[in-house]
């Protein structure tokens, strides 16, 4: 077990490593800079600028000057368009709000789409598993551009207890909470809903029900721990992904995360935020993706003895 | 069984939901109304609060209740100039000398007094080369002060600014300019407190961490409370305004609402008093709704296309007229830009300046200028692109003209969508055929709109050149006589109309929604109403 875990941070370590090199000559490799505006910079102010924050010397030397600071001085850089704003000040203000909402509506998620799925393949073929399947189908279609407005329409102009937007009051989490957990809810129902089947029809459920244990044990103590395993297996990334913003969910409900920082970044060309930012959520996804390894190793023993 | 679990789980899920939230009975505007406390939409986050350093209208939307200028804005008059920081602002015979008598009353939020030294401080550090201010150029008024900002000379009293004492300031301009007043309304012109800057950093310093929330003093009606990035920032009264006992209002709040959508359901969802702006599709719900809270005001923008001159067949003034007269502008402004005005000049109304106009659309005319240029009935024209960025009614508008031109002239012209940062280098780089583009004014005078046309001007981006347009805006630099400037800026214009480097599309309003209990919101053309002046009326 400590091997594998050994195993798996060498590997995210070379992962990361590899995104920061990609990330630092990707994002000066697109068109402008972060100095390009409307309103065009004198060339002296310009190099002026450019100075203050290093972007006037040669590439190489911005790269290992960059990984100079992350390692030695765990320095992610400055927000080149906010003077004196640190990239890990934008981070550490907006990742608590972005894991709040990633709670909440992973915890919808969960409530909604596995007992979804589960019911679905407990009722194969029946009007309720149609139902679900259609649901959860409906669910993957809708993009959260659609459904959010339509909730916040709807739900928060017509009922004064939820707020349209903003990030102050149990009101205004409801709504976003919904949007972001009812996508993830639909993939968790079609996974549990097929991990389910797979296992339902497996021998040993055949002898529990030979031997005459009611339904629900059936499904509770013996099926539910082999057909969770899918759908454990994408909770691990899509965690990572709903804490660390949404950037649809966050300009729909004016939430200050971290979603709307990554794509204003790529569009402002704000070079130290989008790699600070892109190394962030590197770092999540692999340790999401190593607890959801962790998880599906305590769930299968088979996995335990390979 | 286990069906009736998931049922039951899923019921308690929907209703705990809307019991969370149910502790809200008043609106936030209803509350906000009681308390005094104005909510507004500002479109963004802003880049910082160090006015030195930022540049935008909605940093400059904040910086208007921090800090205060020598002149202000009037609630009502956009020409008035009435004091702010100075009781008056006087020039000489010339409009060259101005002298600035400061109130002795003035003073810092921290309590310390506002000094012209302070004003003369903030001009200096703006145009410190060091600290590399984007909109240092502003100041360029000031003898010497292009000289020392581009390094040119290190000795600041070579610009024109002088303290006399205390409360006397004089500036000297680098010629005569009479609309010197409207100038300083501009945030640039504002002061920072000097005791505070040089007690966190250096003069010349980039990332002085003196507008940090704990650290920020201001001279304006309001001061900073508190600000959470992307949420919103909080101003409360400053008690050591000179005016603190007029001021009506209690705080604003100011809410960086990027999409007009969300700002729009969240005015409707009575979370705003007031929003930034406002959709073809709202401005279209809410005149048939609630037509009395939508606000459709003039605004010192211009909507228009760029040609480039450089490249063929544009380089023929005769290709670009053709084009220009194609335009049903009317059409556009009804069908695209609700609430603007078709524009004959890049100088939209303001004062007492009359600009000179364009043809407008002559569909008989383009047709008869683009066979004159040798391409009878469109025939042989090549297939030009134009270049828009993904912003807004960009597609629309291009989409639109694009139709004019094949009906009117016969000829295809291609849109080109770019990415916003990508549609500025090619415009930058003249690597563009037709680019669409806008421009807001600075202040109230024509120069803020024609001085970008001259040849080296980072703004021009039309490969235009003409030197007579030059020579009109050098010699209305040394005109004393206002009228007399302003015949030379409209036969600056005329040149520019002629030409036709630029195919001036529309005058901008500001299209936005206002709460009934906001009185006092009047409409001014640079939409820099004083907050001092705002009321709220609970009950409405």
């Amino acid at each position: 077990m400590i091997r594998i875990i050994i195993n798996r941070i060498g590997q995210g370590i070379i992962t990361l490593f590899v995104l920061v090199t990609l990330t630092f000559f990707l994002v000066r490799a697109m068109p402008g800079s972060p100095y390009t505006e409307e309103k065009a910079i004198p060339a002296h102010t310009l190099q002026r600028m450019k100075e203050y924050t290093g972007l006037d010397q040669p590439l190489p030397v911005q790269y290992f000057r960059y990984l100079k600071n992350l390692i030695v001085h765990q320095d992610l850089g400055d927000v080149i368009k906010k003077d004196g704003v640190k990239v890990s000040e934008i981070i550490a203000e907006s990742f608590p709000v972005s894991f709040g909402l990633g709670v909440l509506s992973i915890g919808i998620a969960l409530m909604v789409g596995i007992p979804a799925g589960v019911l679905a393949a407990v009722r194969k073929n029946t009007a309720t598993d149609f139902i679900c399947l259609s649901a959860a189908m409906i669910g993957i279609c809708l993009p959260s551009f659609v459904i959010g407005p339509l909730l916040a329409v709807f739900a928060g102009l017509g009922l004064d207890s939820l707020n349209v937007a903003g990030w102050s009051s149990p009101g205004d989490w409801i709504l976003p909470a919904i949007t972001l957990g009812l996508i993830n809810a639909a993939y968790l129902a079609r996974l549990a809903r097929g991990g389910m089947l797979d296992v339902l029809s497996q021998d040993y459920i055949r002898t529990a029900r030979a031997k005459g244990a009611p339904p629900t044990r059936i499904v509770i103590r013996h099926a539910l721990r082999g057909g969770l395993i899918p759908a454990v297996a994408f909770i691990g990334p899509a965690f990572a992904g709903m804490i660390s913003g949404s950037f649809v969910i966050e300009t729909i409900f004016q939430i200050p995360g971290m979603g709307q920082h990554f794509v204003n970044a790529a569009t402002d060309r704000e070079f130290f935020l989008i790699q600070g930012l892109v190394l962030f959520y590197g770092f999540l996804i692999v340790g999401a993706n190593l607890l959801a390894d962790l998880a599906q190793i305590a769930l299968n023993p088979r996995l335990r003895k390979s | 069984m286990f069906c009736r679990v998931i049922v039951r789980d899923l019921l308690l899920i929907l209703a705990l939901f809307p019991l969370l939230g149910s502790c809200q009975k008043e609106s936030q505007v209803d509350q906000a109304t009681r308390e005094g406390i104005l909510l507004l939409g500002n479109s963004g986050e802003p880049k910082g609060l160090d006015p030195h350093i930022v540049s935008g209208v909605l940093e400059s939307n904040i910086l208007r209740a921090l800090f205060e200028g020598l002149i202000t804005a009037d609630p009502l008059h956009d020409n008035a100039t009435p004091g702010g920081a100075a009781l008056e602002v006087t020039p000489d015979a010339t409009a060259t000398v101005w002298t600035a008598k400061l109130r002795p009353d003035g003073k810092w939020s921290d309590g310390m007094p506002v000094t012209a030294r302070d004003f003369a401080f903030s001009y200096e550090r703006m145009l410190t080369p060091e600290l590399g201010a984007k909109y240092a150029d502003m100041l360029y008024f000031l003898k010497g002060a292009e000289d020392f900002n581009k390094g040119k000379t290190k000795d600041f009293s070579s610009v024109g600014v002088q303290v006399i004492d205390d409360d006397t300031l004089r500036l000297t301009l680098r010629g005569p300019t009479p609309f010197f007043r409207q100038v300083l309304k501009h945030f640039t012109w504002t002061a920072v407190p000097r005791h505070v800057v040089l007690k966190h950093g250096k003069i010349g310093q980039r990332g002085n961490p003196w507008t940090r929330p704990e650290n920020i003093v201001g001279n304006g009606p309001y001061q900073l409370k508190s600000w959470r990035r992307n949420d919103h920032i909080d101003v409360t009264r400053n008690p050591f305004y000179w005016n603190a006992a007029h001021v009506t209002l209690n705080g604003i709040r100011f809410l960086p609402i990027g999409n007009p959508y969300t700002e729009s359901r969240m005015f409707r969802d009575g979370q705003l008093h007031m929003t930034y702006t406002a959709t073809p599709e709202v401005i279209d719900l809410m005149q048939k709704k609630h037509p009395e809270q939508l606000r459709q005001e003039p605004y010192v923008g211009t909507s228009f296309f760029r040609y480039n001159t450089t490249r063929q067949p544009l380089s023929d003034p005769r290709v670009r007229k053709a084009l220009s007269y194609a335009i049903d502008r009317k059409a556009i402004c009804g069908n695209v830009f609700r609430g603007f005005t078709p524009a004959l000049s890049i100088t939209p109304p303001m004062g007492d300046y009359r600009p000179p106009q364009d043809r407008g659309f002559d569909p008989e005319k383009a047709r008869q200028a683009l066979a004159d240029a040798g391409y009878p009935g469109g025939r042989g024209f090549p297939r030009l692109k134009l270049l828009i960025a993904s912003k807004e009614t960009a597609a629309t508008l291009a989409q639109a003209t694009q139709a004019m031109w094949r009906n009117t002239l016969g000829i295809e012209i291609e849109i080109q969508n770019k990415e916003w940062n990508a549609y500025l280098v090619a415009m930058q780089q003249l690597d563009y055929d037709i680019a669409n583009a806008g421009w807001i004014g600075d202040y109230l005078d024509p120069l803020t709109f024609l001085e970008m046309w001259t040849p080296d001007n980072g703004n021009n981006l039309t490969g235009w050149n003409n030197p007579a347009f030059a020579k009109l805006l050098q010699d209305s630099f040394q005109e004393t006589d206002a009228t007399k400037r302003f015949a030379l800026l409209a036969q600056a214009e005329s040149l520019l109309i002629e030409d036709a480097p630029v195919l001036f599309i529309a005058w901008q309003s500001r299209n936005y929604l206002l709460h009934p209990s906001v009185e006092g919101w009047n409409p001014l053309l640079l939409a820099n109403n004083p907050y001092e002046m705002i009321r709220l009326i609970p009950g409405r």
